[in-house]
């Protein structure tokens, strides 16, 4: 007798848990993965890009989610550090099952977990901005900052109506700096540019004044460096403090007013490419951005007491661009890259998206506008 | 190379030197009181920086520096209180992990509190872009406060170490714990003050570099690689040492600097440690008799 009640008892049991699970089937979240250096060398960029990536989840499940999904973002904080990007990119994909991975923020972390997440079927959209990342080209794998190749010529350009012909580079030793270096020797022929110095510089350096020392020797019209650590604060303050007044170019990886603010005085007059989202204020009213750029930085600040800077942009970029991209796949992994080259127009806080099916990147060199530092805000650079 | 080249090198050599130094006579301290090398000193260092940096908006500087620095030593010996005071005698070995997951420890706690910004105090005079003019080389002021910093710190640590009864006592717990118990010395109050010591001078040091190498929850760690070097180089235990090794060793990775890459810094830096470990493991500045009575 007690045996069969113990049978009907479960089977009651297991009724009642699949009742539970069939209901919760109509609105199972959509897992998204995020690998972001929240904290480390990179914290700067990684961490308004997870503050960011809440901010956007939690408005969009407010409103009821992608597609009536609910989304649940899992945040992974790498630390900048691309092993531990690779063992998190294995965990989301194996372990959580996640539809779509944004992230990671460093160029060097994204080129160890790009085929990863090829081999899985994941679909990747980085937030680093390595050239390398999406040519050649993943079908998975998409990022949403400007290219590198496109702000080299930006700052080209620039030095060319500068009159500047030869100069000095220095760059940190992580992918984003290896890419960037790889990139300014590459194309300085194009504009008649000559690099008389190249040097690299470990991403934790607190003192580069003998590096300033050998850019005085080589004497040189301007200095360009390619990096996205505190290393630019330094950089900039021991070269005025070492008395070289020679303009400096940073890459836009110094897209954080932080950066400006560690700087100090030496910040003044540092010219660099930058998406137009440091701008938002002074951008002409028919500027077709100057909207979506408003609003993002508006409810950032508002929410976090901090300045937006690009980076974070680059996580709400990642996160739109999969809000849109499932409008047309809905929730099947298999068409979600086809939607995502499908997408045209796509007004992002870097610049207008056009993806095809050969640019994953999707924007043009038309998205970086020449900014500079004056009174310790960034500011359109006049010619 | 020009004149005013080569001492714009040495310039440079001795600003990053001057930082090394001043770490490195940090881990003297504590090493001559027990005779093991704490790795949460560069932590010290961080927290230094860090509390300065949070004092700052609500008193002058120098009040601020005063408050971290003290506020610094109070958690120093709070950890020697927490953590050391209570182990039966504990093996040298056994103590230097416990500081090793101590480092861990602050630097987690760091980044809880402060977050993962990178702060720094201002310049103590003048701003980010004044400089001194020397021989036609230039110089942050800034190089000259740690400089002055780290002379006035090794002068007062020597006079203390040779001639005052607690410096002594010091000395005596660290040769010998038992034999200095015997003669009434209360060995563990004395490694309570070296530790608190230890943390006053790293913070001291995390102020006033603070301007130059900005502070961060992580700083500690590549200021404390760098400083165990050059107390290895100047023989540890030996604050003088420490101060002309960290010179030294500015100097040649700035010079190093000119021919090779920046990148190989490092390198250098690692290199000389192990030929100073294989041909004189006392350090350059200490006698070998003196270095064959210690433990390590």
């Amino acid at each position: 007798m007690r045996i069969n009640r113990v049978i009907r008892l479960t089977a009651l049991a297991m009724g009642i848990v699949r009742a539970s699970t069939a209901m919760a089937e109509d609105q199972t979240p959509v897992k998204i993965g995020a690998i972001f250096a929240v904290t480390g060398p990179a914290a700067n960029l990684g961490a308004p890009e997870a503050r960011t990536a809440e901010m956007l989840v939690e408005t969009l499940n407010a409103t009821g989610g992608l597609q009536g999904h609910k989304i649940k973002l899992i945040v992974k904080d790498s630390g900048g550090n691309p092993e531990k990007a690779v063992s998190f990119a294995k965990q989301l994909i194996e372990e959580e099952k996640v539809f779509a991975i944004i992230g990671p923020s460093t160029s060097g972390e994204t080129m160890k977990i790009k085929n990863i997440c090829e081999e899985a079927g994941t679909l990747l959209i980085s937030c680093a901005a390595a050239e390398s990342i999406v040519n050649p080209l993943a079908h998975q794998v998409f990022k949403t900052p400007q290219k590198d190749s496109d702000a080299v010529r930006r700052i080209f350009q620039q030095m060319q109506k500068m009159k500047i012909a030869k100069i000095a580079v220095t760059s940190s030793n992580t992918g984003f700096g290896k890419a960037g270096k790889e990139q300014l020797e590459k194309i300085a022929p194009e504009f008649g540019i000559a690099i008389a110095v190249s040097d690299v510089y470990e991403k934790e350096a607190t003192d580069l004044s003998s590096v300033v020392t050998k850019i005085k020797a080589a004497d040189v019209q301007a200095v360009v460096n390619w990096s996205i650590e505190p290393a630019q604060s330094i950089l900039a303050k021991n070269m005025r403090q070492l008395g070289l007044t020679i303009p400096l170019f940073q890459s836009h990886g110094f897209g954080n007013i932080r950066y400006v603010k560690a700087a100090g005085a030496a910040a003044e007059g540092i010219i660099f490419p930058a998406g137009r989202l440091l701008v938002a204020d002074v951008l002409p009213g028919a500027h077709p951005q100057k909207a979506v750029l408003q609003k993002y930085a508006r409810e950032y600040q508002a929410r976090f007491q901090e300045e937006a800077s690009t980076f974070g942009g680059h996580a709400y970029d990642a996160l739109l661009i999969l809000a849109k991209a499932m409008e047309t796949a809905g929730t099947d992994r298999a068409k979600l890259p086809a939607a995502v080259e499908g997408l045209k127009g796509l007004i992002g806080t870097a610049g207008v998206f056009n993806f095809s099916a050969t640019d994953h990147n999707g924007l043009d060199i038309g998205a970086f506008e020449m900014l500079t530092v004056k009174d310790g805000k960034f500011t359109v650079l006049n010619d | 190379m020009t004149s005013e080249l080569l001492v714009q090198y040495l310039l440079s050599g001795i600003t990053i030197g001057s930082v090394y130094a001043i770490v490195a006579i940090g881990f003297n301290i504590i090493y001559n009181a027990t005779g093991i090398i704490n790795f949460a000193q560069g932590e010290f260092v961080m927290l230094g920086g860090m509390l300065a940096i949070s004092c700052l908006p609500f008193m002058p500087l120098l009040l601020a520096v005063i408050c971290a620095v003290a506020a610094t030593a109070l958690i120093g010996a709070l950890l020697h209180f927490c953590f050391f005071r209570w182990l039966q005698a504990p093996s040298v070995l056994r103590m230097i992990v416990i500081t090793i997951g101590l480092s861990i420890l602050i630097r987690e706690a760091a980044l809880m509190i402060w977050g993962e910004q990178v702060r720094a105090l201002p310049h103590f005079t003048g701003n980010e872009i004044s400089s001194i003019r020397i021989l036609g080389a230039y110089l942050s002021p800034q190089v000259l406060w740690v400089l002055g910093t780290a002379a006035v710190i090794v002068l007062v640590l020597s006079l203390f170490f040779a001639r005052t009864r607690v410096g002594r006592a010091m000395r005596a717990c660290a040769a010998n714990p038992t034999a200095a118990t015997l003669c009434g010395i209360n060995a563990q109050a004395m490694v309570t003050i070296a530790f608190m010591l230890s943390a006053a001078i790293g913070a001291l040091a995390g102020c006033v570099v603070s301007p130059m190498t900005q502070t961060q929850y992580d700083s500690g760690t590549s200021l404390a690689i760098k400083g165990f070097t050059v107390a290895i180089l100047g023989g540890l235990g030996n604050s003088t040492g420490a101060a002309v090794a960290g010179l030294l060793l500015g100097v040649t990775e700035a010079l190093a600097v000119s021919i090779l890459p920046v990148a190989y810094k490092d390198v250098i830096a690692i290199s000389l440690l192990l030929i100073a470990l294989a041909v004189r493991p006392t350090g350059l500045f200490t006698a070998r008799a003196a270095g064959a009575l210690k433990e390590f």
